[in-house]
């Protein structure tokens, strides 16, 4: 059974179509692990009796052709599924079972993957750390007390403990990337438009991309193969052409030009993400790229424009929870008596905190101000990033300023929680497309991520880049399952 | 405009104008809602035009329905407006318990289409009112309130129709023109197809804003808008009551507070629903779901050849090509079924009598019966030919009348109905002789008091012939006959 979980996605997908494993196998092999697991708190909602149940129809009767064959998958509970509860991480939709299945998770079933459950989140997506969420913070693998990152921090967890072989998470402003960086993993966020946003909970519409969080750089390419595609139901979905990532992976960069934007070098970020980075570039010259100085001059102000948009745009997603179709209601004398008591009860802190800001940034005299004039500077941003790309093909930074941190170091503190995103919005303001892989570990042992940052609807390239990186880095979490009972 | 057609409120010297602006909420004529493919049907069962993007589950996302632009575009070029090539759909967020979404989407700062124009055919010539913009918007569902004694029930069918917000700009000046406003915008987007116009049915409402001001000041007053008045009727009374409250603060010094108003159908009268400073803040923004809407020239010029024959055009062609008077022509092409009909009749009948038996008499049965014309006993070939009889002498007016009120009922030709009464004009000038002759013989008192100058007993004598015959008898006929014998 243990040389089943320490399986890569492609690995295990080899030994199904050569009938090596069975789906049933498989399916039983990653229950078995999560139930001794539950101290982690990586789970939402499980759905293992059914996951049995198809694992067993697909080995009577699966096509073997299928992408993910009879492959098992845990999801991030953003992602609607049909018929099993979907809960954002809030408590306002603790009793939500929706009536229809999400694009993305729609196609992974297509190709014969099968659910096993629903992983714990930062209350709609809004965190760094998994603390926000309703269900009780997770824990990371990797030690002790330690968050595994946020939003997607039980798809982290889940992936970095061996309890997925791979998963899908949610990034607004670094949802996927921060916690692969925290738990030695690889994310993916794609190109705005490359996956659906339909059947997704919504944090902030214009910036949410879903994404592959897997154990190498080839499973997330296989991964993104299945989820991406052209959806007419989400209008900001784009028809592009995409590639065969999987089957194009190359590791051969000779020549490619790497861009190190100066801005992303900020005060009292730690030594050894500094000696991270520059392990990263020395890399990279290795491998034939040409490393090219460049600048991002706006990136300062990334962060502060993120936090203006970002819940501008939650603060109107979520007026639909308001007790009177489905979710949580709390009582009142009146309808707006009504609201308050749901609302209030049913959201936490954090979310209630950028339904404030993000109210006011977008009411009248403000507007201009604060919400109009972050547009602009995403525009600003946007800009220097076309500007970097006349001279290189993709730009490396760390994934996040620091490695992980212990869970309720920073919960009392939300600006230094949000610096965490510092190196991972101004990609999702720009639509980008990045990916954080593992390139290192602190003093702790903890791992650290570095990450690429590509042009739009190059995914391949930032795949065949990060790919002949982690060849050479040859990174393992080599993780004791302390948690496990 | 002569002075004294002029509207005004009269409080002691003083004399104030009244000026009206209305924003006219006008459901899109489309069988899916401007957002999702609910269906639009008018009078469902509660709850079962909804899809799961129109009641705002999780993660639903809107996507826009090409046709309600298209719809949009038409109306907009119907209205001799610009059309913005680029517009943007805006979240208005504010919470109600029949707004799923918690916003509505609507269009803020970049509408669909901009300024235009209509014109109303005023007693004393053409006047133009400006339109200011016409955006597109989703409609919210409906909150029931009288059905359940503790709860409010909710329908969702409405939520996310598509509605045209056509705002006018303040041009109108009394509910007169309001009424000829409504009734003009309504007849184009019936010829565009865009609109249906029913009232009724909650197809067309309006807020209505008004203000005043002493005549021959040159700013405007504090206005107020009085809330989705949803018949023609209402709209004028509530615009009667409205300018006179504001003449009635004005004459006792106050001043006008900028507010929202309802209509009360019940007591004929406006009150405060919310004032300026309680007034949303909407919180408008870009709808992030939505990409801005881009039309190109294409797209456009195709929908500029769908463009039917307008009210204005129709009439124009009216007068100059049949010599009807602007007012027939007017009265005609008000419909467009109306004027359909009107031109099936004339197709193979005199233009003059078609114009006078449809206005005249059709529109009395119509009116009567409370029918469209489209519903109308009578079909514009029976008409038709009911005309052509009058025409070639067949059967005089009168008779005609006699038969069309046969028509009415029975839904015949008017050839079998006069075959089988028997209503056949007498022309033969031998027989009419013949009666004549009986006449003057009977009637020696009045022909001598004819001759001695006394006229009018003229008409005397062609009743007496026209009795003989049960009023068959030619009368143009009897009249020359008459003449003869009797001078």
């Amino acid at each position: 059974m243990s040389d089943i979980i320490n399986l890569t996605l492609s690995a295990l997908i080899d030994k199904i179509k050569n009938k090596e494993l069975s789906s049933q196998e498989i399916t039983k092999a990653y229950i078995a692990r999560a139930e001794k697991s539950k101290d982690l708190n990586t789970y939402i909602t499980t759905d293992f009796e059914n996951a049995i149940e198809k694992a067993k129809k697909f080995d009577e009767k699966g096509n073997f052709d299928y992408k993910l064959p009879g492959v098992p998958l845990a999801v991030k509970d953003l992602f609607c599924t049909n018929n099993l509860k979907t809960t954002a991480g809030s408590k306002i939709l603790s009793n939500f079972i929706p009536s229809y299945e999400s694009t993305v998770t729609q196609h992974l079933w297509d190709e014969g993957a099968i659910l096993l459950g629903k992983l714990n989140c930062d209350e709609f997506a809004m965190g760094s750390s998994n603390e926000t969420s309703f269900f009780g913070n997770v824990e990371s693998p990797v030690g002790k007390k330690v968050v595994p990152g946020g939003s997607s921090g039980g798809s982290a967890s889940a992936l970095a403990a061996k309890l997925t072989p791979a998963t899908i998470g949610t990034d607004t402003g670094g949802s996927i990337r921060q916690p692969a960086s925290f738990t030695g993993t690889v994310g993916l966020k794609p190109t705005y438009g490359s996956c659906s946003r339909y059947g997704i909970v919504a944090f902030a519409s214009s910036l949410d991309q879903a994404g592959p969080m897997t154990q190498d750089v080839s499973d997330a390419a296989l991964m993104l193969d299945v989820i991406s595609k052209y959806d007419t139901k989400d209008s900001t979905s784009v028809n592009f052409k995409r590639g065969d990532y999987f089957k194009s992976l190359s590791s051969n960069i000779k020549g490619k030009k790497i861009g190190i934007p100066k801005e992303y070098r900020v005060d009292g970020m730690p030594k050894e993400i500094e000696s991270l980075w520059q392990d990263g570039i020395t890399l990279l010259k290795k491998l034939g790229a040409k490393i090219i100085d460049i600048s991002l001059p706006h990136t300062k102000y990334a962060l502060p424009a993120y936090y203006i948009v970002a819940p501008a745009e939650a603060s109107s997603n979520l007026a639909r929870y308001d007790g009177v179709k489905y979710g949580y209601r709390s009582e009142g004398e009146n309808l707006i008596s009504m609201y308050e008591n749901t609302r209030s009860e049913g959201f936490g802190d954090e979310v209630k905190r950028r339904i404030m800001i993000g109210t006011y940034v977008l009411s009248s005299g403000y507007y201009d101000a604060y919400y109009l004039k972050a547009q602009k500077i995403r525009r600003l941003i946007k800009n220097d990033f076309d500007e970097a790309y006349k001279s290189v093909d993709a730009i490396l930074t760390p994934s996040t300023p620091s490695s992980a941190f212990k869970i309720g170091d920073k919960t009392d503190d939300p600006v230094s929680m949000y610096l965490n995103d510092i190196f991972t919005v101004p990609v999702n303001l720009s639509g980008l497309p990045a990916i954080s892989i593992p390139a290192g570990k602190d003093k702790n042992n903890y791992p650290l991520g570095l990450q690429l940052i590509g042009k739009a609807f190059e995914e391949q390239n930032l795949l065949d880049i990060s790919y002949s990186m982690e060849k050479e880095l040859s990174f393992k979490n080599n993780l004791q399952d302390w948690w496990i009972k | 405009m002569s002075k004294n057609k002029e509207y005004l409120i009269k409080r002691g010297n003083s004399e104030y104008e009244v000026i009206i602006g209305l924003e006219v909420h006008a459901q899109v004529l489309s069988k899916s809602k401007l957002f999702s493919d609910s269906p639009t049907n008018f009078g469902a069962e509660p709850n079962t035009q909804v899809s799961l993007v129109d009641a705002a589950f999780p993660g639903m996302l809107p996507v826009i329905n090409e046709f309600c632009i298209k719809q949009a575009v038409k109306t907009g070029i119907g209205l001799n407006a610009a059309i913005n090539k680029k517009s943007i759909f805006d979240r208005k967020n504010y919470f109600y318990a029949d707004l799923p979404q918690g916003y509505q989407i609507s269009q803020y700062k970049d509408p669909i289409v901009g300024e235009g124009s209509i014109l109303l055919d005023l007693p004393d010539g053409e006047k133009k009112v400006g339109i200011e913009r016409l955006h597109l918007e989703q409609d919210a569902g409906k909150s029931i309130h009288d059905i359940d004694p503790q709860n409010t029930l909710v329908d969702l069918n409405r939520s996310g129709v598509a509605l045209m917000e056509i705002v006018s700009k303040p041009d109108l000046r009394s509910p007169e023109e309001v009424n000829l406003y409504i009734k003009k915008l309504r007849s184009i987007m019936r010829y565009l197809g865009t609109c249906d116009g029913n009232m009724q049915e909650g197809s067309l409402r309006a807020d209505v804003n008004v203000s005043i001001r002493k005549t021959g000041d040159k700013k405007l007053g504090t206005r107020c808008e009085i809330k989705n008045v949803n018949s023609i009727k209402f709209m004028q009374m509530a615009i009667e009551y409205e300018a006179n409250r504001q003449a009635d603060i004005l004459e006792e010094g106050g001043s006008i507070d900028q507010e929202t108003r309802l209509f009360d159908t019940k007591k004929n009268e406006t009150r405060s629903m919310r004032s300026k400073e309680d007034a949303h803040d909407y919180r408008y923004f870009p709808d992030p779901d939505l990409l801005p809407l881009e039309l190109t020239d294409d797209f456009i010029s195709k929908i500029k050849k769908e463009i039917p024959e307008l009210p204005d055009e129709k009439k124009k062609r009216f007068v100059d090509k049949f010599k009807l008077t602007p007012y027939e022509a007017n009265i005609l092409v008000s419909d467009i079924e109306t004027s359909k009909y009107f031109e099936d009749v004339i197709k193979n009948s005199d233009i003059k009598l078609a114009t006078n038996w449809i206005t005249g008499e059709l529109f009395a049965l119509l009116n009567d019966r409370n029918l469209e014309i489209s519903q109308s006993p009578i079909s514009s070939k029976n008409l038709s030919s009911l005309i052509n009889l009058i025409k070639d002498g067949t059967i005089s007016g009168k008779i005609a009348k006699t038969v069309f009120e046969i028509m009415a009922n029975e839904s015949k030709d008017p050839k079998s109905i006069i075959d089988e009464k028997g209503l056949k004009q007498q022309s033969d000038p031998k027989e009419i002789e013949k009666i004549v002759d009986d006449v003057i013989k009977e009637n020696p008192k009045n022909v001598e008091l004819f001759k001695s100058g006394k006229d009018k007993l003229f008409g005397f004598f062609v009743g007496q012939v026209m009795k003989k015959t049960d009023g068959k008898a030619n009368p143009k006929l009897v009249n020359d006959i008459l003449k003869k014998k009797l001078n």
